[in-house]
């Protein structure tokens, strides 16, 4: 479980979120708002990338401040440009990146590239260079890139903002499949309907806190 | 040069990288220490040769060679002019260099990144006493071979949008929002490296400090 207690961050002497205390036990849950609502702060500070200027962030007990390197192997984080995290030149060697910064065995390396290349469907591109993928493709290798580092929480920022109508798709599909805990910023009301959760945030505050049902009709009533 | 890997199951793709890297040294001394035309032409026969058991497409990789060759023969040409030099000596520099080049552009079409950076990791290490973290130079290797690409796209871009609103040619106007650009993607990737479990304070050993 993930846990907020009285979460307030600012960048400089602007405030971004406002005093958030959560507790973040379903399995699918969506991040909604609009820009400069505070999604994206607080889907980093989940994982540690950003800790809060005050306050407190907890994964399953760890706190992001004092544990940030053993959350962040807890709590997968998909951005959503895949340029800027795709490392290695080619798709085989960047699915190994992670592991390999992790200092796994060789044979344990090679054995979970070669299962997330089958399972994500990247076998046929293994020794291609990802800047000749398409978006869809790359976006892929990044998802499939944090994956393969069996993560138990995995957290989506804006993921299909940047794809066509086909990848979109796919990438929801694989999304529905995924075991892990999810947590998922976006603009895209339709993927989140089949939700546990939905968060909505406006000005750094939960305004909105329900079941996509509910969540999403008041979301959209709130945008006038 | 950054040819990149070209995935074969030949014999010179399964070498390990220190070999062809210490292949492509010793030739290089071999080349400059022979007289005239003779070290040229050993690169050149050890490079088909080398060619050929790689499996490679002859086109591409001497596609590689086209730009350095115009370079190297602007290069030797005005020397030749200023300093007096004879063309056949400028036919034979370039030839030798040319003949490198193909041998160095052999051993990156032939060896994955990864290879090459676990290979430079180990020689950094060396280097060690005198401060140097091998895994940051490695990876720093790794994010330039990988980046290249990228921020050739990123100045395409930048240009095509410019010459949509009506400027053909400003380097202020280019410099500008690239050098953003730029470092917003910098910003990005230090997040994503640091997501994907890569710890900058790791000094490259197994026993690297844990946070």
């Amino acid at each position: 479980m993930i846990e907020l207690r009285s979460v307030t961050h600012a960048y400089g002497d602007r405030p971004v979120l406002h005093d958030l205390s959560l507790r973040l036990a379903e399995r699918r849950i969506a991040i909604l708002g609009g820009n400069g609502s505070g999604k994206s702060t607080l889907a980093r500070m989940l994982n540690g990338l950003i800790v809060p200027t005050s306050g407190s962030v907890a994964v399953d007990g760890l706190d992001t401040r004092t544990d940030g390197r053993a959350v962040r192997r807890r709590v997968g984080f998909v951005f959503q440009n895949p340029d800027t995290q795709i490392v290695y030149p080619t798709v085989e060697e960047d699915l190994a990146f992670g592991l390999k910064a992790r200092k796994l065995p060789k044979d344990e390396i090679a054995r979970r590239v070669a299962g997330a290349l089958e399972r994500y469907g990247l076998d046929r591109y293994r020794h291609q260079p990802a800047h000749q993928m398409s978006g869809g493709e790359k976006q892929l290798l990044a998802i499939a890139g944090v994956l393969v580092l069996e993560p138990d929480y995995v957290i989506f920022d804006e993921p299909t903002t940047l794809l066509d109508l086909r990848n979109r798709r796919k990438v929801i599909e694989l999304l529905r499949g995924l075991p892990q805990t999810l947590l998922v910023v976006t603009h895209d009301l339709d993927m989140v309907k089949d939700f546990d959760r939905a968060l909505v945030l406006e000005d750094g505050r939960v305004v909105i806190d329900a079941p996509p049902v509910e969540a999403v009709p008041a979301y959209v009533e709130r945008l006038g | 040069m950054l040819g990149l890997y070209l995935h074969r199951e030949s014999v010179i793709h399964r070498l390990p990288a220190g070999a062809k890297l210490g292949g492509l040294m010793l030739v290089t001394v071999i080349v400059l220490t022979l007289p005239g035309a003779w070290g040229a032409l050993a690169a050149g026969l050890v490079g088909a040769a080398v060619l050929a058991a790689a499996e490679l497409p002859a086109g591409r990789v001497l596609s590689e060679l086209r730009a350095p060759v115009v370079m190297l023969t602007l290069l030797f040409g005005f020397q030749a002019v200023l300093a007096g030099g004879g063309w056949m000596e400028t036919a034979i520099a370039v030839a030798r260099f040319a003949a490198l080049i193909l041998l160095a552009t052999l051993v990156t079409l032939t060896t994955r990144v990864m290879d090459m950076v676990d290979l430079f990791e180990r020689l950094f290490g060396l280097l060690r006493p005198l401060g140097v973290n091998p895994a940051k130079m490695a990876l720093m290797l790794a994010l330039t071979i990988r980046f290249i690409p990228l921020l050739g796209d990123q100045v395409r871009e930048v240009r095509m949008a410019q010459r949509a609103r009506g400027v053909e040619r400003n380097i202020a106007a280019l410099f500008v929002p690239l050098l953003v650009k730029i470092l917003t993607m910098a910003d990005d990737l230090t997040a994503a490296l640091e997501a994907r479990g890569y710890d900058p304070a790791d000094t490259g050993t197994k026993n690297g400090t844990q946070r």
